[in-house]
């Protein structure tokens, strides 16, 4: 699915927070939205929502709820007699948790489309054939040219990382955006995208490896690369592997 | 370009900036578009050379960026981190423990790490942070609740973390670390809530501790039997403000803090060492080689925290290795960092705890803290505190921020321990507002005024004395040009001829400062940087 497809079908089924609050959920919401989910409610709930029996955040259907109004309140607020806890939460920040919770159910209800996955197996495909660590980073191991791993499983649902492997085009979040520039001499530049402005583009250079500002004037020519650097393993591993691979990333749970 | 290339040449960058890391900060001196440590150098001088920005030209400074906090701070929440730069990177901590790494020239962002101190945490005297240290591609950084933790300088991620105290006895790390060779040095802060203090090493590589000095002597330690009675196990002895190195000596000289409880010494009969010490300890091993006391038995919160300045003087005709201090408790001391020895003490401010010093630097005490309270100078937050000063190599004068004709009603009460309690023993009331900064001054001029003051570190003699009306958290940096930066409370900052104290520039950033200045360069253009407020703010010469 493209990105864009995916924000617009958040955006669509958000509206009624976005209609209230005079403003739209961007994908900076959404991630904002995913990241207080991750940190506070997967604990519980699990990063694919479905760990409490009976409760399948994933799904879009919500008993309590009927609508976002009140899914809002019940982040806020809590069940009571039920072990849901009120938040701490801003309406602005229930609302991006609710808008995340909306995407889930359009992002594919975290359902994997492979075999059962060995963690043990996918350690040794990330580390060895795979070659993830040669632009990965996993605690100690690997470089940091690409995304880092480390603790990817309180981040990410099983289904977006299984995405990520067989079709990296898919949806590239904001924080993974690589930038292609040429320089007024001809060097070709290359690194992940961290901050832009009108007149300069911030970069984690990936020759360097070291924090780069880029003047926009002192270029030949620039871009935000709309494809992953990420080769799709789809074909390169069978679907066990890729089953695999998913269960060591979504075992990684520490921050270091 | 495949992965593999882009792997063997990030490992090579790598290799490269990692080759003479420690090399780097003990040459600071002769790379001044840097700022790599706290103090700028591992002397503790804080003193720029670079020479870019001059008395002729420093009126023709301009505001180059500024980087705001992401949220309001709270009312204690004072911005005292220094920044480090190195290589045009620009690496600050926005209290608590939120660092920002951004384009030194630009002021733009390239990473964020908000650390979420626990709940437990119990800072005396506000969220704050005194900044990062840098180990090749690694920054260290203290958090508010107990915790050194070591981030990759190029993303920001978390390599590890240690545990120096648990937030709930009150133990919190708010000292930017110290890096000396392969090893991060760092202490918890926790004076007002008993805790038992220590200086330690850790493994920048791992952050394992690799030695650890008692600042309060555990039995059979030397200095033990200065404590009565079971007073020593919440002693406090807390790290919290920066020390220096001298890499000939192998010597590392650290300020110890206050005796707990603060306010009341009979609990603890005895000189309570090393509480209100400077010590020097063997950078290796952490073995103490001196000591010296500035306020035995103290009963006025006088932490000794204060920056150790290392000069090479020719002091009265003869060359010495110096370490330099002006005090908390009043006193501007010149002690020889080979052995100890006092050389030379004399107050800064009007000090009335002490009538003078004795022939070794021990006061001659004719003030105390009592049930009844009473009235002794300097107050509670001393003559000067954390607010860092500076040294000019080519004046030959100290640069102190100082609080003048201060005074605290100290008054001591009996007052039990109990795990995770304010345990000062008394309390203290002030004639100025102590610890918050406020956008409005409103009292006698004359009770209580800031400065910034010039010391002959020959004398004791005060060159001379910038006066503000509000007093000053702010700390100073010195040129090798003749210049002296400086803040204060009132919101302006300050460019002061280093020879005569003469304003040569000032602006409004409108919000006190509480942290020291850095002098930087990229692409061949200075910079002065220092934080205010809620925000970091940057200045350099209006391009031609």
């Amino acid at each position: 699915m493209d990105f864009t497809k995916v924000v617009l079908a958040s955006l669509l089924i958000a509206s009624p927070i976005a209609a209230q609050e005079g403003h739209g959920v961007s994908p900076a919401d959404l991630e904002r939205g995913m990241q207080i989910f991750l940190n506070n409610c997967a604990g519980c709930h699990g990063p694919d929502g479905d760990l409490i029996s009976g409760v399948a955040l994933y799904s879009g259907r919500f008993r309590r709820a009927q609508g976002d109004n009140e899914l809002r309140r019940i982040v806020q607020n809590g069940i009571a007699g039920t072990p849901m806890p009120p938040g701490n939460y801003t309406d602005e920040q229930a609302g991006m948790i609710v808008a995340y919770l909306r995407s889930m159910a359009a992002t594919g209800g975290g359902k994997l489309t492979g075999p059962p996955g060995n963690a043990e197996s996918g350690k040794a495909i990330v580390e060895g054939r795979g070659q993830c660590l040669e632009c990965h980073r996993i605690g100690r191991q690997g470089t940091i040219t690409g995304p880092d791993l480390t603790g990817i499983g309180r981040m990410r649902r099983a289904v977006d990382l299984e995405k990520s492997l067989v079709d990296p085009d898919a949806e590239i979040r904001p924080d993974n955006l690589t930038v292609r520039a040429v320089a007024a001499d001809g060097t070709p530049i290359t690194g992940r995208l961290l901050n832009m402005d009108t007149y300069s583009i911030q970069i984690l250079d990936a020759r360097s490896a070291s924090l780069r500002t880029l003047k926009k004037d002192e270029l030949r020519d620039y871009e935000v690369m709309k494809k992953s650097p990420m080769p799709s393993y789809r074909g390169k591993l069978s679907e066990q592997e890729i089953s695999d691979v998913v269960s060591y990333l979504v075992s990684l749970k520490e921050q270091m | 370009m495949n992965a593999r290339f882009l792997l063997l040449t990030a490992l090579a960058a790598a290799a490269a900036s990692a080759q003479t890391p420690f090399e780097r900060i003990a040459n600071a001196a002769k790379d001044p578009q840097n700022w790599l440590t706290y103090s700028g150098r591992l002397d503790g001088q804080r003193y720029s050379t670079l020479a870019q920005i001059t008395p002729a030209n420093v009126k023709d400074l301009e505001l180059k960026w500024v980087l705001q906090t992401r949220a309001p701070a709270e009312p204690n929440s004072k911005y005292e981190a220094t920044s480090l730069v190195r290589d045009g990177i620009l690496y600050t901590v926005q209290p608590p423990n939120v660092v920002v790494a951004l384009d030194a020239a630009s002021g733009r962002i390239f990473w964020t790490y908000a650390y979420d101190p626990s709940r437990e945490s119990r800072p005396c005297c506000g969220r704050v942070n005194r900044g990062l240290a840098l180990l090749g591609n690694t920054l260290f950084m203290g958090t508010l609740d107990g915790n050194l933790i070591a981030l990759d300088a190029r993303d920001g991620h978390l390599m590890w973390s240690t545990r120096l105290g648990r937030p709930e006895e009150g133990y919190s790390v708010t000292v930017a670390p110290l890096v000396v060779k392969d090893k991060v040095i760092a202490g918890p802060a926790g004076g007002e809530f008993g805790i038992n203090g220590y200086l330690a090493a850790y493994s920048a590589e791992t952050g394992k501790e690799v030695w650890k000095f008692h600042t309060i002597p555990q039995p059979g330690e030397p200095g033990h039997d200065t404590w009565g009675g079971d007073s020593w196990k919440h002693g406090g002895g807390s790290i919290w403000t920066t020390g220096s190195y001298d890499p000939e000596l192998n010597l590392i000289y650290w300020g110890v803090g206050n005796a707990g409880p603060d306010w009341n010494g009979d609990p603890r009969p005895g000189d309570n060492l090393y509480t209100s010490s400077l010590i020097a300890l063997d950078a290796d091993t952490g073995k103490l080689k001196w000591y010296f006391q500035f306020t035995p038995h103290d009963e006025f919160d006088f932490d000794a925290t204060q920056v150790p300045v290392l000069a090479d003087l020719t002091w009265h005709g003869k060359p010495r290795k110096v370490v330099m201090t002006a005090n908390r408790n009043g006193f501007f001391y010149v002690l020889d960092r080979v052995t100890g020895e006092f050389l030379l003490g004399k107050s800064f401010a009007k000090v009335t705890w002490a009538s003078g010093l004795d022939e070794k630097g021990r006061p001659i005490r004719t003030g105390h803290s009592t049930a009844e309270g009473s009235i002794v100078y300097p107050e509670n937050q001393g003559a000067t505190n954390w607010y860092n000063p500076a040294f000019s190599p080519r004046t030959g004068l100290m640069y102190v921020p100082c609080w003048m004709d201060t005074w605290s009603v100290y008054t001591s009460r009996l007052e039990p321990y109990q795990e995770g309690n304010w345990y000062s023993g008394g309390g203290a009331t002030h004639n100025i507002p102590a610890l918050r900064p406020g956008p409005v001054t409103r009292r006698l001029p004359e009770t209580a005024w800031g400065a910034i003051q010039a010391l002959d570190p020959e004398t004791g003699d005060v060159k001379w004395q910038f006066k503000m009306t509000d007093v000053t958290d702010s700390g100073v940096l010195a040129t090798a040009t003749d210049i002296v930066f400086a803040g204060g409370r009132e919101g302006y900052f300050y460019a002061l001829d280093a020879r005569t104290g003469a304003v040569l520039w000032k602006t409004m950033l409108g919000g006190a400062m509480s942290a020291g200045p850095t002098a930087y360069a990229v692409d061949g253009k200075e910079y002065i940087s220092i934080p205010a407020g809620n925000a970091v703010f940057t200045f350099g010469l209006r391009d031609e």
